[in-house]
């Protein structure tokens, strides 16, 4: 695979990642548990979207914008979208969708942190600027994790449960493909199982203090940087891409 | 249900808008612990770039003056101009007064 190629699916996984993760929270948008969460929520996922809008640009650039950022995100189907599987999950309980949010985002705030010195200097430039709201939204949802852990019996149960349920996919965050491989030898992205090691010890740190136990990683599901997805995936672009499916090339 | 029960704690939230200004009070909101409240402050009183420090303090630790005191405590000032500085003129350039 030649590098610009690499790239382009590179920038592809990013932006499906912020995507997919920013729509999943939406959902919460007028449905948080207090008012202030169901903001702090929706704040997120514009955080997100904006990542993924520049990821999703820098790619329509590499290919002279035939076609658009805008035809990136609603345009394409599930098989063409390269997201992790951890993102598309439904969000569950409240539980389930901050510790989907921990993880994730303990991922997004290494990845950036190691894209930083990306040889790539407008990978290098977004992931600058995204470290910050990454880390931010690591601190927002790992203090939930905790917060939930060490609180009642039932949230106790209730985030224990939702890490028992997430935790198979977690190890697909960190599959590589031949896009990997091309752009760990430029120096544009980083070894993930680099990545995956400091993933472990970080969120295990937290999970440690939140009193919850990492399960057993029997059953372990991978694909998404293939464009091998879970159900799930299918019916969000479904809807997300309603509109622009309907009405070919509607703006407002 | 009592709503009362179901509410997180109240916190005030001060924010400073720019170095050497006081933080002012920008309004209140529900957190259980003060890392939420900060946050959540953050999350709604800071959106579009309003501020560079957050104070939060819970609500209960505020001691509020009544509007039954409010003769004997701000009444008595209203004969004594000589009190107030309007005798001086403010220099030009001075901001935040």
């Amino acid at each position: 695979m030649n590098t610009k190629d690499a790239v382009y699916n590179f920038c592809l996984r990013m932006a499906d990642n912020n995507l997919i993760s920013g729509q999943r929270l939406t959902e919460w948008c007028s449905r948080g548990p207090i008012l202030e969460e169901d903001l702090a929520m929706t704040n997120l996922a514009l955080d997100l979207f904006g990542q993924a809008e520049s990821f999703f640009d820098y790619a329509a650039s590499l290919n002279g914008n035939v076609k658009s950022a805008d035809d990136l995100a609603f345009l394409r189907s599930e098989r063409q979208y390269y997201n992790n599987l951890l993102v598309e999950q439904p969000n569950g309980d409240f539980a389930v969708t901050m510790m989907k949010q921990f993880l994730f985002s303990a991922f997004q705030k290494l990845m950036y942190e190691a894209l930083t010195e990306s040889n790539d200097d407008t990978i290098k430039g977004i992931s600058t600027k995204a470290l910050k709201e990454a880390k931010y939204h690591f601190r927002h949802s790992s203090e939930w994790v905790i917060r939930l852990g060490k609180g009642t019996k039932e949230s106790h149960e209730r985030v224990q449960l939702a890490i028992n349920e997430l935790w198979r996919f977690t190890t697909d965050m960190f599959e590589m493909n031949a896009t990997d491989e091309e752009l760990i030898s430029t120096g544009i992205s980083a070894n993930l199982e680099t990545i995956y090691g400091k993933w472990n010890f970080v969120v295990g740190e937290i999970l440690k203090e939140a009193t919850l136990a990492i399960p057993d990683a029997a059953k372990i599901i991978k694909g998404g940087c293939n464009g091998m997805h879970t159900e799930h995936l299918g019916h969000i672009l479904t809807e997300m891409q309603y509109l622009q499916r309907a009405y070919p090339g509607a703006t407002w | 249900m009592d709503n009362k029960q179901n509410q997180l704690p109240l916190w005030e939230v001060f924010i400073q808008g720019k170095n050497g200004n006081p933080h002012r009070h920008a309004g209140s909101i529900h957190a259980s612990d003060k890392n939420m409240a900060l946050q959540n402050a953050r999350d709604i009183y800071t959106r579009r770039g309003e501020g560079r420090s957050i104070w939060v303090v819970k609500s209960d630790n505020i001691i509020a003056s009544t509007l039954d005191e409010e003769g004997e405590f701000f009444d008595t000032t209203d004969d004594k101009v000589y009190r107030h500085p309007t005798f001086y003129k403010v220099p030009e350039g001075v901001k935040n007064m």
